[in-house]
């Protein structure tokens, strides 16, 4: 089984919700839609489900066009980022919506809600209704209705991002597990770069709309296609430089020069856009930093364990990650360190031209 | 561990118990005072004791005042609850047909008491209103001074048409809080229209229902000004609600005593009715938290 978009747009009045997605997803297959809020990425799945019908282009459904197919007749779960129950039924009822409509006989929908009710380690809740569960266990129920209807697509919007932290780490392991043995095609939208590449499977950034690179999670996170979508795909955002290139030595903002090599090596003379992730950017020196450039503090934000302290250099901002508390006064002079071989090269058109190869980026 | 004692705060509650008490309680302890007496004018006052409540409740005037008030409030929630319900269901959700009924809606619930009588006195006459003019030229007799049912089904149409909105904008209230994600998700399920209904809409609007049946309930147990204007509590006593019915035993026959103890017993009615009306209304929920609880 497969889903196929081709050439989707969804355009409403003058603004353009979706431009121009062309996906493929297989069955079995578990695949992230990342992107920052207002990107597309309700619509994306309001159009993979049949809520919508695209604007421009085909949804196809194992090579059947189903475009114009209502919800209603096609066999979707969905499960949204507010825990959405039958405020008034058990939970048992609610897992068992979807097969009472579709008229299965009693004992069949009785194994099929036990079974689910097992994945989800509701069964002691079945005879509860919603508003006498935990957030997570209302979340759990809208998982079990989704995985009991059995269906070939599962959409998952932002599932988690209602839950507290401990709640969130839990489900997301079990999660694709718990879909991989129903061997649906599992899309999962959700905002956070961190989730994408714990949830591993296959990665689409998205961006305004445009679905900016679709691939293996990991390959997205090192060989991000463009600008926009090493943005998308990093959090904290990722730190640009701009530079020049003149034979053999590259000329960063801030009078810092240095000899082009790793990914610098054998590219052409002209300006371009380093990018650096914020745990390369050390405050120390460490082994083969080779650049250093001297910054203004603007702020430290401290979680405990790790401190992101934001720099200002030359008109630009980078954030740095650094293990620890670091207590750095706003406004006082810091310096930084980098490793050239950390630094992806983006073009004048914002179109990745070199990545660190795999051991510098680790 | 015994809780602090904060005496300021009584300080913050004592202008709400002052205002309380004027408004209420020291008119409500008028009338109890004059529920247990008896006076001639002149300011002389005789004790009754519990007379005036005994005649009272021993009365068919008043056990027919109060079976007409129950008929009708009855009547008025039966049509209007539904009713509102259900044109909240067919309002619009988005666009500039929102405002343009909510505008409409709220048209009705503007107009004052007596001018809503007034309205349907004239709209209903054979002679000159549109209403009773058109039912009389299709043949039908209707005459509201003189028919009974008449009388009643103009007074219930009546306030149908004042206050079926309030409902119906409780009701949409209570429709526009539900995430469209809602009805996105029984879509999926493949879920009927009536299921929609049933299951994610009826629930959901079931607290603004509640407060609305109080509402409704209270004030047409209470209505006066209307009924009072369009037929004055006629033909006969047919139309002679409870309200009216005190204020002819107050004012027209000038019987402090037994109106003072009619007022009591006509309030504590509406307590009580309002009260079981809340209880049967909230009660699963109540079993809800008391088995949420651990």
């Amino acid at each position: 089984m497969s889903l196929t978009l081709e050439n989707v747009s969804k355009i409403a009045g003058r603004a353009t919700h979706i431009a121009d997605v062309s996906l493929r997803l297989e069955s079995g297959s578990l695949n992230v839609l990342l992107g920052p809020t207002l990107s597309g990425k309700t619509t994306l799945m309001r159009i993979m489900a049949g809520l919508e019908p695209p604007s421009r282009g085909r949804v196809l459904f194992d090579g059947i066009d189903v475009t114009g197919v209502p919800v209603r007749a096609r066999n979707v779960a969905m499960v949204y980022q507010q825990f959405i129950n039958y405020p008034t039924l058990t939970v048992y009822e609610n897992i068992a919506s979807p097969l009472r409509v579709s008229g299965a006989p009693k004992d069949e929908i009785d194994r099929r809600v036990e079974e689910a009710a097992h994945l989800l380690r509701l069964e002691p809740m079945l005879g509860r209704t919603p508003l006498e569960l935990s957030g997570g266990q209302q979340q759990r129920t809208a998982l079990a209705r989704a995985l009991v209807k059995r269906a070939p697509l599962v959409l998952l919007d932002e599932p988690l991002a209602n839950l507290d932290y401990k709640l969130r780490e839990e489900l997301r392991e079990e999660l694709p597990k718990i879909f991989a043995a129903s061997g649906a095609i599992l899309v999962y939208a959700t905002t956070e770069p961190s989730e994408a590449l714990l949830l591993g499977g296959n990665t689409a950034t998205l961006d305004r709309g445009r679905v900016t690179q679709f691939g293996p999670t990991i390959e997205v996170y090192r060989r991000p296609a463009d600008r926009i979508t090493a943005e998308v795909f990093s959090d904290p955002p990722m730190n640009f430089v701009s530079a020049e290139i003149r034979g053999g030595v590259a000329r960063l903002a801030g009078d810092v020069s240095l000899p082009a090599s790793g990914p610098l090596a054998d590219l052409p003379d002209g300006p371009v856009t380093l990018g650096f992730r914020p745990n390369h950017l050390h405050l120390a020196r460490a082994e083969g930093d080779t650049i250093a450039m001297r910054g203004m503090v603007s702020v430290v934000e401290i979680t405990g364990s790790e401190s992101f302290v934001h720099v200002r250099q030359d008109g630009a901002e980078w954030i740095a990650l650094a293990h620890g508390v670091h207590e750095l006064a706003p406004g006082a002079p810091i310096d930084v360190y980098l490793d050239p071989r950390k630094l992806f090269v983006f073009d004048a058109d914002g179109r990745l031209v070199a990545a660190p190869d795999r051991a510098a980026a680790a | 561990m015994d809780k602090p004692f904060n005496n300021k705060a009584w300080f913050l509650v004592l202008p709400v118990f002052i205002v309380v008490a004027f408004s209420a309680i020291l008119p409500l302890m008028t009338v109890v005072n004059y529920s247990v007496q008896d006076t001639f004018g002149n300011n002389q006052f005789f004790w009754a004791g519990t007379t005036w409540f005994s005649e009272l409740l021993a009365s068919d005037r008043f056990h027919e005042a109060l079976w007409r008030q129950l008929l009708f409030s009855a009547l008025v929630l039966l049509i209007q609850i539904p009713l509102g319900v259900l044109i909240a269901l067919c309002m619009p959700r988005k666009g500039w047909g929102v405002s343009v009924t909510l505008v409409l809606m709220a048209l009705p619930l503007l107009i004052p008491w007596n001018v809503v009588g007034t309205i349907w006195q004239v709209f209903g006459r054979g002679d000159i209103g549109l209403l009773g003019y058109a039912l009389n030229s299709l043949g039908f007799s209707y005459n509201y001074v003189q028919d009974v049912e008449d009388a009643w089904i103009t007074i219930v149409v009546m306030d149908v048409w004042h206050w079926t909105s309030l409902v119906a904008l409780l009701a949409y209230a209570g429709l526009r809080s539900i995430p469209e994600a809602y009805y996105q998700a029984a879509r999926i399920d493949g879920a009927s229209r009536w299921s929609i209904f049933r299951l994610i809409q009826l629930p959901k609007m079931k607290h603004v229902l509640i407060i609305a049946v109080l509402l409704r309930f209270m004030d047409s147990f209470m209505i006066y000004t209307e009924p009072f204007v369009l037929t004055g509590g006629g033909p006969g006593n047919s139309t002679t609600f409870l309200s009216i019915d005190l204020v002819k035993l107050a004012l027209g026959q000038f019987d402090l005593g037994p109106a003072a103890a009619m007022s009591i017993v006509y309030f504590l009615i509406i307590l009580l009715l309002s009260w079981v009306f809340y209880t049967v209304m909230t009660q699963d929920e109540d079993a809800n938290r008391k088995e949420g609880t651990p």
